[in-house]
């Protein structure tokens, strides 16, 4: 039996929708019992070209080979009736159905009659033999976020998938969880299946593929690059299409005194269950100290109730010694705890940027008065001046370079990283004293990550306090002047000289003390 | 020539429809796509009117004749348009903040009462001057309104009950209400109505002006219609100049970066229920005493949910508002000089269809592309 080198060949792909090219001539081919990554920046049309593959978009040109076999998909049951399955990023499971349901959901097979108990058995040895150890019995919703990926993983592995094409897989993930995902997938490769990793993460990309393409602008700028003969840096570069600068400039600097000190803080999050279990930490003027965890172990609900959004349900948090939220805080009640912390210099950027962060129906100039909008020049006794409220968006536009085409533009129409920059430009121009910042830079592309950490790098020179949330652990080290780590609503520890290792073990769970105390009983 | 694109034996239509998002829109688009809708409906309701065995064009005349046709019958179109500026207004603040006000009508039925309260009960005596009773019985009228705003308002913000069951209910209640007064307390020798007003309660007629001005003579439009392009003006203002205004219109655009922006919901809540009950008790008020000048149970054909209608079609804008109102005035007059009368009310059905439908243009646009281009 004669077999083809490539699994799947892409050729002079081209799709365009109202207004972009998402992709343009875009070649692509991966070998079989590869890792092939796909790099780029958001809007670099990566997802687009996958979504082609898999069946879910047609492309406006090119051709699609698989197996040396010329294919066109109507629909991802056409793609994975050729083997190809893809893994989404966002999960797309039935929460109060167990993992064998999930997996056996929408297929021809069983018919009529659920014989459960021996697909449990099918499902678990599929899983053993790729190392993605999930109890089938199990509810999706008591699972981690790492075993409903491999759940995930598994559907497309039941359905017979040879390619498999991962979105981002690590988004969701923890350190660890990380790991264990690589060695699955070396594991895949062996067993001859062939995958494609979409990611914009360097290092990843670096540790996982054996080769590389990179897309920028829906175009190809390097295709099947060995990862052997290049680095992080020419990556950037060609993501980027310039040179991107790694270092950021940190100047040493003394911090000052305390600005935001939280003592012994409880809060339940939106299902009335205990989210916060005794959180103390502080934040001095002038430093950015970091927050980190995985997604969902309370920072969202700490942010929350910093900023008055969420009651707390014990402890206290306090700005520059005065209690603003919890016991023996002085403001009556049912006064509007929010507004009391934004005028005590409290800036927010919160980690939902359409829904919170900004009004997508109103304009630039409305969604930039968000918070200046009660004081003077903004307002005028009980009106709004309107041209200085314009004339004040008008140079936020162009001191944070927002791409718009006037100030009164809706913000729905602006991309993500002109609406981070938005809502940045006004937080940051209130010259906050304290700043919460939710994962200023997620979801941002390359260079415009750049532009924010260096914003928040200023406020720190300007001796502003920043509480830096976020799950970028490279950002965290690189910006922060000390890093906390939250697990469960609680601290695990606090460290200033942070390695990656460590933060990642007291992510999922252990405290410092223990990993401090281990390190001392192994020599 | 290349095959690549005739490849395929089977034939295909050459062309094909595109449907793409409008990433912007042209100030003149709303208009011109509305007018165009507009004409759409009238050819509509011309076929139908043609399968009927009527004459279409005969037929619109008419109703434009009967409408706008002369000084009298403008008089009476402007007339008619006064209570439904004033209740679409009263509409267009609520719907502003995604607060479905739909008892206009009941708070337009509640002004009228607390207005006929003051000449009638009376807490002034008919010799008052109208330059105290006038005022007396708009300030009656709207707080009258507020409060019939108020209860679902605060309903809404302290107990999150669904402002559309209770404004809708509380229609009813104020009917009710009103229907007492009219057949047990203030009833005229037993007939549905309450005594007329002194004259001192009335609201000015252009036709008072006939000793001045002999043209005005016989002309119906009252001091009301002032009021409704005052109230729109002040609408306007609220909204798009106000630091209250912003508040509602980030609110109704998205209550959680409200909330974010240290917005309190629950107050804004009870103050737009307020203002929009306010408005159209004013409504109620303008009505009976410029046109009516007594208190009886027919006060409105619908005003209040043609008012909803008028909200909507003017996109929430409150200086639109004033021409469609006076659009839906003609309308609602000329039903009655035509027959049969459904007509106008099919034709409004209609346009309304229509210009909802054309909503789809605005935010869409349609491309019709050629087949062997795209190959």
């Amino acid at each position: 039996m004669e077999s083809h080198l490539y699994a799947v060949e892409m050729k002079s792909i081209t799709k365009e929708f109202p207004g972009v090219l998402a992709n343009q001539d875009v070649d692509f081919n991966l070998q079989k019992g590869e890792i092939h990554a796909l790099l780029g920046e958001n809007g670099a049309g990566k997802s687009t070209l996958m979504n082609i593959l898999t069946g879910l978009y047609r492309p406006e040109r090119g051709t699609i080979l698989v197996n040396g076999e010329v294919v066109e998909f109507r629909s991802p049951r056409d793609a994975i009736n050729h083997g190809i399955g893809m893994v989404h990023q966002h999960f797309m499971l039935v929460p109060t159905q167990s993992v064998t349901e999930n997996v056996l959901l929408g297929l021809d097979e069983p018919r009529f009659k659920l014989n459960l108990s021996h697909y449990h058995q099918v499902i678990s040895d599929l899983g053993e033999q790729y190392g993605l150890h999930v109890d089938p019995r199990a509810k999706i919703w008591q699972l981690s976020v790492g075993e409903q990926q491999r759940v995930e993983i598994l559907k497309v592995l039941y359905r017979g998938a040879t390619v498999l094409v991962l979105d981002e897989p690590t988004a969701v993930l923890a350190p660890q969880e990380i790991d264990e995902l690589f060695h699955t997938l070396r594991s895949m490769t062996k067993e001859g299946k062939s995958i494609i990793f979409i990611s914009h993460k360097l290092d990843e990309v670096m540790a996982i593929a054996d080769r590389i393409t990179v897309l920028r602008k829906g175009k190809v700028s390097a295709a099947g690059l060995e990862t052997s003969t290049t680095n992080k840096q020419e990556l950037a570069n060609m993501m980027v299409g310039r040179e991107v600068l790694f270092r950021l400039e940190k100047v040493e600097q003394e911090p000052g005194e305390v600005v935001l000190g939280i003592e012994d803080l409880q809060a339940e999050n939106d299902k009335g269950l205990p989210a916060l279990r005794g959180i103390s930490l502080e934040v001095r003027a002038g430093e950015i100290v970091g927050l980190a965890g995985v997604a969902g172990n309370g920072q969202r609900e700490l942010a929350d109730v910093i900023t008055g959004l969420r009651p707390a349900t014990g402890g206290c948090v306090r700005v520059y010694g005065q209690v603003l939220v919890g016991e023996g805080c002085q403001e009556p009640r049912g006064s509007n705890m929010v507004r009391t912390i934004i005028d005590a210099g409290v800036s927010h950027i919160p980690e939902d940027r359409t829904h919170v962060g900004s009004s997508p129906n109103l304009s630039l100039t409305d969604n930039a008065i968000m918070k200046g909008y009660r004081q003077a020049p903004i307002a005028r006794g009980w009106s709004i001046d309107h041209s200085t409220a314009r004339e004040y968006t008008q140079g936020l536009k162009s001191a944070y370079d927002i791409m718009a085409p006037t100030v009164d533009t809706l913000a729905r129409l602006l991309s993500g990283g002109n609406l981070q920059r938005l809502i940045l430009a006004r937080e940051i121009s209130s010259e906050p004293r304290l700043m919460i910042a939710m994962q200023p830079t997620r979801g941002l592309d390359v260079g415009a990550i750049e532009g924010v950490q260096r914003l928040l790098l200023e406020q720190r020179a300007n001796g502003a306090a920043i509480l830096l949330v976020s799950e970028e652990l490279e950002e965290l080290i690189s910006l922060s002047d000390r890093i906390y780590v939250i697990y469960e609503g609680r601290i695990m520890g606090e460290t200033r000289k942070a390695d990656p290792g460590m933060l990642g073990q007291m992510m999922t769970g252990t405290r410092l003390e223990d990993i401090a105390s281990n390190h001392e009983v192994r020599p | 020539m290349s095959l690549v694109g005739t490849s395929r034996s089977k034939f295909k239509f050459p062309y094909r429809f595109r449907v793409e998002p409008r990433l912007k829109q042209p100030g003149w688009l709303s208009a011109v796509i509305s007018l165009g809708a507009v004409v759409l409906a009238l050819i509509i309701g011309g076929v139908i009117l043609l399968i009927v065995g009527g004459n279409p064009l005969r037929a619109y005349g008419f109703m434009a004749k009967a409408a706008f046709g002369d000084l009298g019958v403008i008089s009476d179109t402007l007339t008619k348009a006064t209570p439904l500026i004033l209740v679409s207004l009263a509409a267009v603040i609520a719907f502003r903040m995604r607060l479905w006000n739909i008892g206009a009508e009941g708070q337009f039925f509640i002004g009228a009462f607390g207005a006929s309260a003051v000449v009638l009960t009376p807490l002034l005596p008919p010799t008052t001057s109208p330059w105290l009773m006038i005022p007396a019985m708009v300030i009656a009228g709207m707080v009258t309104g507020a409060i019939w705003g108020f209860i679902p308002g605060f309903l809404k913000a302290r107990l999150n009950v669904n402002e559309i069951i209770t404004t809708l209910m509380m229609n009813y209640i104020a009917v009710a209400w009103n229907n007492f007064f009219i057949f047990a307390v203030w009833s005229e020798g037993g007939f549905q109505m309450t005594p007329q007003f002194p004259k001192s309660a009335w609201l000015p007629r252009l036709t008072d002006l006939s000793s001045q001005i002999p043209a005005f003579r016989g002309l119906t439009t009252h001091l009301g219609l002032v009021f409704g392009l005052i109230a729109a003006v002040v609408v306007w203002w609220i909204l798009y100049r106000s630091r209250w205004g912003y508040e509602i219109r980030l609110i109704g655009d998205n209550p959680r970066a409200a909330r974010y922006a240290g917005i309190n919901i629950v107050r804004n809540t009870v103050l737009v229920m307020m203002l929009s009950g306010a408005l159209a008790g004013l409504a109620g008020m303008a009505e009976i005493s410029g046109v009516v000048h007594r208190l009886q149970g027919a006060i409105s054909p619908g005003y209040g949910f043609t008012g909803i209608i008028i909200a909507w079609l003017s996109k929430l804008n409150p200086l639109l508002v004033v021409p469609i109102s006076v659009l839906f005035g003609g309308l609602i007059l000329a039903g009655r000089e035509i027959q049969p009368s459904g007509l106008p009310m099919l034709i409004q059905g209609i346009i309304l269809v229509c210009l909802i439908a054309s909503d789809f243009l605005l935010r869409y646009r349609v491309r019709l592309t050629s087949r062997v281009e795209e190959a």
